[in-house]
């Protein structure tokens, strides 16, 4: 199945992405993610592309994308090896928090460095006894003269043990109710008292850094804190989650479309009882339902991606690419590894690797359970009789 | 000294070309174009020269309809300085390009014009050449090394049984070969600074060149469907069919 063609003004920009991934990607994708091993050749390339700033403004650097055009380059990374899109997209939600909430001068200090890629980073919210529930972290800013001493533990942290700076979640007050009022956005570089203790092993997204991190004693200057005020911390992330779950969506696109290709070419060649298993109803109703999955959850990622850059609330849009996007990605992979058969729990084919990496966009950015109780509020919310 | 590149834009070398049901020509509708990928070596071949101190500018020229603006945008995303278009919807024939060239060099007066050695829609190896014989330029055709001198250019060409090893004397014309360079693919920031590269507009009448087509194509059709191969069992039985049905030894 061919994907649509992009208009001028994106065809470059994919044109590239797609010569990047062939070129550069492709190749090495088998070895790097079998050995878990931190592409450092790949995050240069990403330097070098210019996707550390995709949607950072061009006034501070970055090359201002759309969210349509973001989930497009998403897409086809993902459709290659997931893990690459998972060095920027966590350092271009920290961005968009601070490029939407910071200070001018804050602005100004941070935002040309994070797009040039000279400092990379991340967010870091989930703990080792909360993720979905953030309200309950435990991580702790207390100010003192002109820092914040920060204490607590994260854990599942992307590009938190190769990047350089972190946008962390922390309470500067815990006697606040509700608890969000009490929840601040610091920016924390790389220093003493801020300690990565374990990298960790996982079933998929290997290559990419997801590291447990304790803070101790970790001083952080006080203009560090994104925004004013205090206690904003919480509304500050979630605004850039949006755009965190369209990606995840795109990334779910990517995954889907790329098992029905392998699989509709395989389907074609590989022969039982005496003609190409394509022609087997049993495989076709299969092949039928990936296609259908992956144009759905096209659509629906393309139109969130639309509401987001036109600035309205989108958390029901993103909300629901994410999560028929992702489960797509889990369906298609498993339907893959059926048509393929005995090939498709092999290494040698990268259908297992699929089959691993997608369960991942289910859980994160939000549980998909989660998104379900998200799209019920907004639907009440937007409808209320 | 200036370098022109020529360009061409025809259908992405990754797609699958179809016959139109009226067979008057190719199927382009809908289809992904891209720029000539011995046009892209040409383009990159450039660039190495700029970046070596060897050349100051480089001008990209295409000739063909107004959508071959997006061709000359990814050569100058890759590094080239300008671009030129000169649109026409004619079919245009090498002869007819050449003589379009012919008159941009006259403009511009490069001391190098680097095209590739042939497209890959029509294949067929003749522009550069042309363009040579009309203006009476030296010309190094199949390409796999170039380094430049004081006022000559000195070029590997590929040529049947081996490498042939060419002075060409400046200002000349060179076609390139799939194994000059490996083109780069630019960078997200080149693409958005290519936007504000100037492209000047011409048509082949501001040029004082006719384009009309000399050659009608009469029908456009798909290459015979290949029978499937026979499979033998053993050495012994190859060597047989090819004594006694092929008649080959």
């Amino acid at each position: 199945m061919n994907t649509p063609i992009p208009d001028p003004d994106d065809a470059l920009i994919l044109d590239s992405i797609d010569r990047f991934l062939e070129r550069d990607v492709r190749p090495v994708v088998r070895e790097l993610e079998a050995n878990d091993v931190y592409p450092q050749k790949i995050v240069d390339q990403l330097v070098e592309l210019g996707l550390f700033g995709a949607t950072i403004a061009p006034e501070y650097g970055g090359l201002g994308l759309s969210a349509e055009t973001y989930a497009k380059i998403i897409e086809r990374i993902s459709a290659v090896w997931m893990s690459v899109s998972g060095f920027f997209n966590s350092h271009l939600i920290m961005a968009a928090a601070v490029q939407r909430f910071g200070r001018d001068e804050q602005k100004q200090q941070f935002l040309p460095r994070f797009a040039s890629g000279e400092l990379r980073g991340g967010i870091a919210l989930t703990e080792p006894d909360c993720g979905t529930d953030l309200q309950a972290i435990r991580t702790r800013a207390v100010k003192d003269g002109e820092e914040y001493v920060v204490n607590g533990t994260k854990t599942w942290i992307t590009n938190s043990s190769a990047g350089g700076i972190l946008a962390v979640l922390v309470k500067t007050d815990v006697n606040t109710q509700p608890p969000h009022r009490g929840m601040s956005l610091l920016l924390v570089e790389k220093g003493p008292g801020f300690t990565v203790t374990r990298k960790l092993d996982k079933l998929g997204y290997r290559g990419i850094d997801t590291a447990e991190l304790v803070f101790e004693d970790c001083r952080v200057p006080a203009t560090n804190l994104v925004g004013d005020t205090e206690g904003r911390g919480l509304q500050q992330i979630l605004a850039g989650l949006e755009l965190g779950r369209i990606n995840i969506a795109a990334r779910g696109v990517g995954i889907a479309r790329v098992c029905l290709e392998e699989s509709l070419a395989y389907a074609q060649h590989r022969q039982s009882f005496g003609k190409p298993i394509g022609e087997h109803q049993s495989i076709q109703i299969k092949l039928a339902d990936m296609a259908t999955r992956v144009e759905s959850a096209r659509l629906l990622t393309e139109s969130a991606a639309r509401a987001y850059d036109s600035g309205e609330r989108c958390d029901m849009e993103a909300g629901m690419a994410k999560l028929f996007a992702s489960e797509a990605a889990v369906s298609n992979s498993l339907e893959a590894m059926r048509i393929h058969g005995a090939y498709g729990y092999s290494k040698e084919f990268n259908i297992e690797r699929y089959y691993r990496d997608a369960p991942l966009l289910a859980i994160g950015e939000g549980t998909n359970e989660l998104q379900k109780i998200i799209i019920a509020k907004q639907l009440i919310e937007r409808s209320r009789v | 000294m200036k370098v022109l590149v020529p360009v061409k834009r025809v259908i992405d070398a990754n797609i699958k070309v179809r016959v139109k049901s009226d067979q008057s020509g190719v199927e382009l509708n809908n289809v992904k174009m891209a720029m000539n990928p011995f046009c892209e070596i040409a383009v990159e071949e450039a660039i190495r020269l700029k970046e070596a101190g060897a050349a100051e500018e480089i001008v990209l020229v295409t000739a063909g309809i107004r959508q071959s603006q997006e061709t000359l945008r990814s050569g100058l995303a890759m590094g080239a300085d300008r671009g030129i278009l000169i649109e026409t919807d004619e079919a245009l024939e090498p002869l007819a390009v050449a003589k379009l060239l012919k008159a941009v060099v006259e403009r511009e007066e490069p001391g190098l014009v680097l095209l590739g050695k042939q497209a890959i829609d029509g294949d067929n190896n003749q522009t550069g050449q042309m363009l040579a014989g009309l203006l009476n330029w030296s010309i190094g055709s199949f390409v796999s090394k170039l380094e430049t001198g004081d006022g000559s250019i000195s070029v590997v060409r590929e040529v049947d049984g081996g490498l042939e090893k060419v002075r060409l004397k400046s200002p000349a014309i060179v076609t390139v070969d799939l194994r000059l360079n490996e083109p780069r693919y630019a960078s997200l920031p080149n693409i958005m600074k290519a936007k504000k590269k100037p492209i000047d507009m011409f048509t082949p009448e501001d040029l004082g060149v006719g384009v009309a087509p000399r050659v009608t194509v009469l029908k456009v059709v798909e290459p015979p469907a290949r029978d499937a191969g026979v499979k033998v069992s053993s050495a012994a039985e190859l060597v047989e069919k090819l004594r006694q049905e092929a008649k080959v030894i």
